[in-house]
């Protein structure tokens, strides 16, 4: 199981390490900085590796390494699927999961740590058990702390701990009852040069934030259910009644959670809602080039794209850029070789374009790849998809809950080859 | 207000100011105190100075301070293992808390402070807790039992934890079962062969039922433990099948994995006319497909898995291509891993868009995936017959770009696209021969070579070509010289008129001028060949090659299946079974698959019956031999895409050829020429021998024979049933299995090989190393047709006794080589003795009374035959059909006693004392007494004796 945990940020200092066996040395980690510099981009670092005594698994996530120490044989994917629910623990309780912010509350990430791994299984991971036996650091409450000298550690069990339903406490209590959802679609694609689309899928999730007093009881259907061949759902969700009749029916945990994750295959054909005119050249023995982009709408239902922003890692040898844009702002950063080109809202009148000059280092000769635009953008209101929520119930409860569902469509990893 | 506060220090010395601290009367101080003191630990400064003052600090009300102090105490305890004790009174007050938060807390810290001295402190309260009314601390008492056990697991043991623990299995808790089989699965590992985890369909019902209600982790944990299960038929792994299907929805990915694993398992089991295999393989593909949209982390564990998913059960992902396209922002890592499955899944179908994605990645920045890019482009080629064209066409494009390494790449994929297809593209040769300059390394300079000496009939200047490269010769790595070696022989073969010098020239190169015993041992092969007959050796070395198989990279089907038990675990991400890298000598479990209910499909690997004591009784195999041999044979054409199968396919087989035949007088000149040789490479380790030999003995088949030899003929002796002598594990697929047998005076080897790999095999030969009785085939080994992969062949070969005689030990020790078209494979086997007794073993009565007073008592051996209930004419019938006969019968004081005699087929005589005690039924024990001139084989004939008796 898991034997230790060391959080290296990145550059190099291990300033956390926590162990659930015996010490582990921190020259453990020697092997993992040797893999991270083998790898150059911290992005490469393989997620396992094998040093003579251990293994280590790690994930890299906003700026810092959770390197876990293992010392038998362990499914890997628990080990990183455990990391990661570490470093959502952090987010939620300390607001972002930062050096810093793990550096100003130590103690608590000590007392979490212990309180969701025991011997190496893990314990307590959800977020409302972990709530309840550590309180989340608030200013009002080390203000008060400090005055009564009571600490910020439950002193009785979380209710959630055993029962059937660990996801949720008893004795919730609110004024406004709501239930919101978001349903929010990414498209994963690949364009090529002349514009056909190699490879599209959506993945969805619906996001839930249900803040209801007591148990209550939801069912979630939908008008195409039919949509949803491949989901992954929260545990809270029952299984059967989805299986027979495709409703989603479940005690909801409470506060932010997501209820599902599904996938629309690649077998369905999936709308893409932007076009990408574009001439990027080099040419033969000149130190310049040429550079030409144009994004338009396309099949969006009637709805604004908007927040569009494009990247393109340009080849090394590209030295500068002077480029006019139409609309929207661009930088390019002649370190990293990065364009980005902010355009905002499109309007489908004037479509925005970026055009101009690249300077490439004299003499170099002509890059041979050419390089891929990501395109980010976002349509509010819309679930490219189609799918569409039909009604919510819910029983167990007396009060009539307030409830909402939003749509929201984005771009996932769109990649536009030139 | 951060805890970055408990990091600043003064000047007087931390660990004084702390100390002062931490003894204040203010209860709010001393906190805060202990804050500051697991600050410091958690950056790894040293605060055990400390210890006693924190430890006082440990009887209190505050829970949070409580904690603090508990998790300072697991991380010092160790280093001060006397103060610890001091902590024991306040855990076993703790574990009798009403609060069960306290109680928990406090089982769960005991089993963290790892000092030796306490441990026999806890074993009350753990007892205690294990029994708690609260789920809450059962579940964490059981854990504190495998943390106990990894301190001290006799202690564990005695105290009859393990016993408790296997009760929580059945806990009306789902949660306590899941960290109960957490528990025995960690227990278990230390501990292969206890059987800790022994499922029955009760326990893997209250698994199934827990696995709803658990804990995502819990789940994994039980799905781990079920995948270890061997269901009794077909019906209960679908009834197991069909609950566990619905976890393969979960939102953790190791859940899903975990269940993939329980399902790939179980469904060996099931039929494949079945509906439910085909809703089976369908419901598979979405949550594979899931994964890959994970963090990339998860991604790369997914597609390892995938990979062998694809392998085993190409249906599933099939219609999935295009998920694996790759994006040029994944890492790397997962980048390579998704071309390789892209290339399993390349068929007819999709060949269009793989390859057009293939050459968009061949222009990507990254050295490594345009190179692996390259390869898939060949690899194509070679697996889609259709798509050869294209894939050419483009390989020839990117030879254009004039980038180094994709030229490099390029030429390598096409050398084996060029044995793929002879005779196809070699209009290429041009392009490829403008590029001959810019290629600086071996593999790619050693493919150009072989292709100029491939095709040198149709090169005008491949004698320059090949010229140019012979300048620098010593420079050049091995792999580079020998196929130059080759290369010029086969262009002398093709031209000799204006080649002579330079053939002359290169083998005096390789033979005189080079330190390398392989370049040598060829140089000289291919001279001899030369100057003796030139006709055999165009025969020879321009011999027609076999082709080479579709599929690369594979892994071996035998691995295959083992590591589809290891679904989701790090052996599934390094492609090794955790044997082959898993620390220390745990003695490992070899998991294999269930076998297929129900359907004629092969069944019996060896491998498939997971018993220990199979295992054990494994022939000796031995390798050391066979890798010189192999180095000989090789031509060193190392093919881009190296399985070892493969490699050994598609460039050995034409250095097999070159040496025809000629394996067995090589192979008899070695072990005769060189003694050494025959001593070491030979030797097979000493305690696998007597074990394979409880296996021919010790079963039953030979009633059939208690016929034929109560009535007296000269039919046949008794046969032991086969065994398993070379696994396929060890023999690149080939499996041998056999038994020896004696029929109206012959000696019989009946042989049943079995192709478990993914390639033909033919060319089969069989070579005995010389024995203790001179055993040799009788009859060259005869396969008639090639033997296809899955396919066996029973062969009877045909034993004489006038090879060479040396004495092996044990006596009745057999070496064999076998060899085909992939390599040369050694085994050993212990015969039994009974095949070399003679028909004309019967002495007469007064030869016997001689010779029985003339053997000295010395040589005589007393032996018991255990628990055999025969009477004496059954013992003396039943002897006779192995050619034991019996004299004289005596009966002396209510025994009977036989005497015996046999001959050997070297001439050595048996004689025999045989007392039976049938008036007595429960002395069932037979003694035999054997005198021989040369009495070391008198154990090997009682041996004899007991296997026909007990049979």
């Amino acid at each position: 199981m898991i034997h230790s945990l060391f959080l290296i940020n990145c550059s190099g200092d291990i300033f956390l390490e926590k162990h659930w066996k015996s010490v582990v040395s921190q020259s453990v980690c020697d092997y993992f900085f040797e893999a991270q510099e083998k790898a150059i981009d911290v992005e490469n670092v393989p997620p396992v590796i094998s040093t003579p005594l251990h293994y280590l698994i790690s994930i890299y996530r906003d700026k810092i390494f959770f390197v876990s120490v293992i010392q038998t044989e362990v499914p890997p994917l628990f080990v990183i699927e455990f990391l990661h629910r570490v470093a959502d623990t952090f987010q939620d309780y300390f607001g972002e999961c930062s050096e810093t912010a793990i550096k100003d509350n130590v103690v608590i990430v000590y007392e979490l740590l212990e309180e969701m791994l025991d011997n190496g299984f893990p314990l307590a991971t959800e977020s409302n058990i972990l709530k309840e036996l550590i309180k989340p650091p608030t200013i009002l409450r080390s203000v008060v702390n400090s005055i009564t000298g009571s600490s910020n550690v439950g002193d009785t069990l979380p209710t959630g701990q055993l029962s059937n339903i660990p996801w949720r406490r008893a004795g919730v209590k609110y004024t406004n009852n709501e239930a919101y959802f978001d349903v929010i679609e990414e498209i994963d694609a690949i364009i090529d040069k002349s514009g056909s689309t190699v490879f599209a899928e959506i993945q969805g999730v619906i996001d839930s934030c249900i803040k209801l007093s007591g148990m209550p009881d939801l069912s979630l259907s939908f008008m195409n259910p039919r949509l949803l061949d491949d989901v992954s759902f929260h545990p809270c969700i029952r299984f059967k009644r989805w299986e027979s009749e495709r409703v989603l029916s479940f005690i909801p945990p409470d506060g932010n959670f997501r209820l599902i994750s599904y996938r629309v295959s690649s077998q369905n054909l999936v709308a893409i809602p932007v076009y990408v005119k574009h001439l990027i050249s080099f040419k033969e023995n000149s130190s310049s080039g040429r550079f030409d982009v144009t994004i338009g709408p396309k099949q969006n239902m009637g709805k604004t794209v908007e927040g569009v922003v494009m990247t393109v890692h340009m080849p090394k040898a590209v030295l500068n850029m002077n480029l006019t844009a139409t609309q929207g702002s661009y930088t390019f950063d002649p370190v990293t070789k990065v364009l980005a080109w902010d355009v905002g809202k499109i309007t489908p009148q004037k479509l925005p374009n970026l055009k101009g000059i690249v300077n490439l280092q004299s003499g170099a000769p002509k890059p041979e790849e050419n390089p891929s635009l990501n395109i980010q953008f976002k349509i509010q209101q819309l679930a490219i998809s189609g799918l569409k929520v039909n009604r919510l119930d819910m029983y167990g409860e007396k009060y009539k809950p307030f409830k909402g569902v939003k749509y929201i469509t984005k771009a996932g990893k769109f990649q536009v080859r030139t | 207000m951060t805890d970055s506060k408990y990091f600043t220090t003064t000047k007087k010395g931390e660990i004084f100011e702390l100390k002062a601290e931490l003894n204040s009367d203010k209860k709010e101080k001393k906190k805060e105190a202990v804050k500051k003191v697991i600050a410091s630990m958690t950056v790894g400064k040293d605060v055990s100075a400390l210890f006693p003052d924190v430890v006082n600090c440990m009887q209190t009300d505050n829970l949070e301070l409580k904690k603090l102090v508990y998790l300072y105490l697991m991380n010092y305890a160790k280093s001060q293992p006397d103060m610890a004790i001091m902590a024991v009174n306040t855990f076993v007050k703790d574990c009798e808390d009403p609060n069960p938060l306290i109680r928990a807390l406090a089982v769960r810290t005991m089993g963290c402070i790892r000092v030796d001295k306490i441990t026999e402190y806890l074993c009350e309260p753990l007892r205690k807790c294990l029994k708690d009314e609260d789920p809450y601390v059962r579940k964490t008492a059981a854990v504190c039992v495998a943390k106990l056990h990894d301190i001290n697991a006799q202690l564990v043991e005695d105290q009859g934890f393990l016993d408790t623990l296997k009760d929580l299995i059945s806990d009306s808790n789902p949660m306590v079962v899941a960290n109960a089989v957490a528990a025995l699965s960690e227990i278990a590992e230390s501990h292969p062969s206890s059987n800790l985890l022994d499922l029955n369909p009760q326990s893997i019902n209250k698994l199934l039922t827990a696995l709803n209600e658990c804990t995502e982790w819990g789940q994994i944990f039980i799905l781990d433990c079920l995948a270890n299960y061997m269901p009794k038929d077909d019906r209960e792994a679908q009834s197991i099948c069909e609950r566990v299907t619905p976890r393969l929805s979960h939102a953790n990915s190791a859940v899903v994995l975990s269940a993939v694993k329980v399902l790939m398992k179980f469904m060996e089991m099931l039929s494949k006319d079945l509906d439910y295999y085909g809703t089976l393989l369908k419901k598979l593909a979405p949550p594979l497909v899931t994964l890959l949209s994970a963090e990339p982390e998860l991604q790369y564990v997914a597609l390892r898995n995938i990979n062998l998913i694809v392998q085993k059960r190409p249906e599933i992902l099939k219609h999935e291509m295009k998920v694996f396209f790759v994006k040029y922002n994944d890492p790397i890592y997962v980048k390579l891993e998704k071309l390789d499955i892209m290339i399993r899944l390349a068929s007819q179908a999709n060949i269009a868009q793989v390859l057009a994605e293939l050459k968009e990645y061949a222009t990507e920045v990254d050295v490594d995936f345009v190179r692996k890019a390259v390869r898939a482009i060949g690899r194509c080629a070679i697996k889609v017959e259709q798509s050869a064209e294209r894939c050419v066409s483009t390989l020839l494009d990117l030879i254009q770009t004039k980038v180094n390494y994709v030229v490099q790449e390029a030429i390598v994929v096409i050398k084996d696209i060029f044995r793929k297809y002879p005779n196809k593209y070699e209009s290429v040769i041009a392009t490829l021969c403008e590029n001959l300059d810019s290629l600086d390394e071996p593999e790619a300079r050693a493919a150009m070579i072989w292709i100029v000496g491939e095709y040198a009939e149709r090169i005008d200047n491949a004698d320059e070509l090949l010229e140019s490269f012979l300048e620098g010769f010593h420079d050049e790595s091995t792999q580079v010289q020998l196929q130059l070696l080759t290369a010029i022989v086969k262009l002398f073969l093709k031209k000799p008129t204006e080649t002579q010098e330079l053939v002359q020239q290169v083998l005096s190169l390789a033979t005189q001028d080079s330190d390398n015993p392989d370049l040598r041992d060829r140089g000289y092969i291919y001279w001899r060949l030369l100057s003796t007959d030139p006709v055999a050796a165009k025969e020879v070395v321009l011999a027609e090659k076999p082709l080479i198989s579709e599929e690369t990279d594979l892994i071996e089907p035998t691995l295959l299946d083992e590591l589809i038990c290891y679904i989701g675990t790090l052996a599934s991400v390094y492609h090794k079974p955790p044997s082959a890298f898993v620390e220390g000598s745990r003695g490992v479990v070899h998991k294999s698959l269930p076998p297929r209910t129900g359907s004629s499909e092969s069944a019996e690997s060896p491998d498939a019956a997971p018993s220990a004591g199979q295992a054990a009784e494994q022939p000796a195999v031995i390798p050391a031999q066979g890798d010189l041999l192999g180095d000989l044979l090789n031509l060193d054409l190392g093919p881009p895409v190296s399985g070892p199968p493969l490699a050994a396919s598609s460039v050995q087989m034409g250095a097999v050829d070159l040496l025809g035949g000629g394996l067995d007088s090589l192979l008899r000149s070695d072990v005769g020429g060189s003694p050494a040789m025959g001593g070491s490479g030979f030797t097979a380790p000493g305690p696998a021998a007597p074990a394979a030999m409880g296996a021919p003995l010790g079963s039953g088949l030979g009633d059939l024979f208690d016929l034929t030899g109560g009535v007296g003929t000269l039919s046949g002796s008794y046969v032991a049933p086969k065994t398993v002598w070379l696994p396929a594990m060890k023999a690149k697929g080939l499996e041998i299995s056999g038994t020896f047998s004696r029929q109206v005076g012959s000696i019989c080897m009946d042989l049943v090989l079995t192709n478990k790999a993914l390639q033909v095999m033919s060319d089969f030969a069989i070579q005995f190393n010389r024995n203790s009785f001179g055993l040799a085939p009788a009859a060259p080994l005869q396969v008639h047709a090639p033997l296809a992969p899955n396919q066996s062949v029973e062969i009877s070969l045909p034993l004489n006794t006038v090879g060479s005689v040396m004495k092996m030990d044990p006596l009745n020790n057999l070496q064999v080589a076998v060899k085909n078209n992939i390599d040369v494979f050694y085994f050993s086997t212990l015969y039994p003795l009974h095949i070399l007794f003679v028909e004309d073993g019967k002495m007469e009565r007064q030869m016997f009374l001689a010779t029985w007073k003339d053997i000295p008592n010395e040589n005589e051996a007393q032996f018991q035959i255990k628990d055999c209930s025969l009477n004496a004419d059954a013992v003396s019938s039943k002897l006779q059909g192995s050619n034991i006969f019996t004299i004289a019968k005596r009966n002396v004081e209510g025994q009977d006693m036989l005497y015996q005699s046999l001959k050997l087929t070297n001439g050595i005589w048996v004689l025999a004392e045989l007392r039976i005690q049938p008036s007595n039924p429960s002395f069932t024990d037979l003694e035999l007494s054997l005198k021989c001139r040369a009495p070391e084989v008198s154990q090997y004939v009682y041996q004899a004796y007991d296997a026909i008796l007990k049979n």
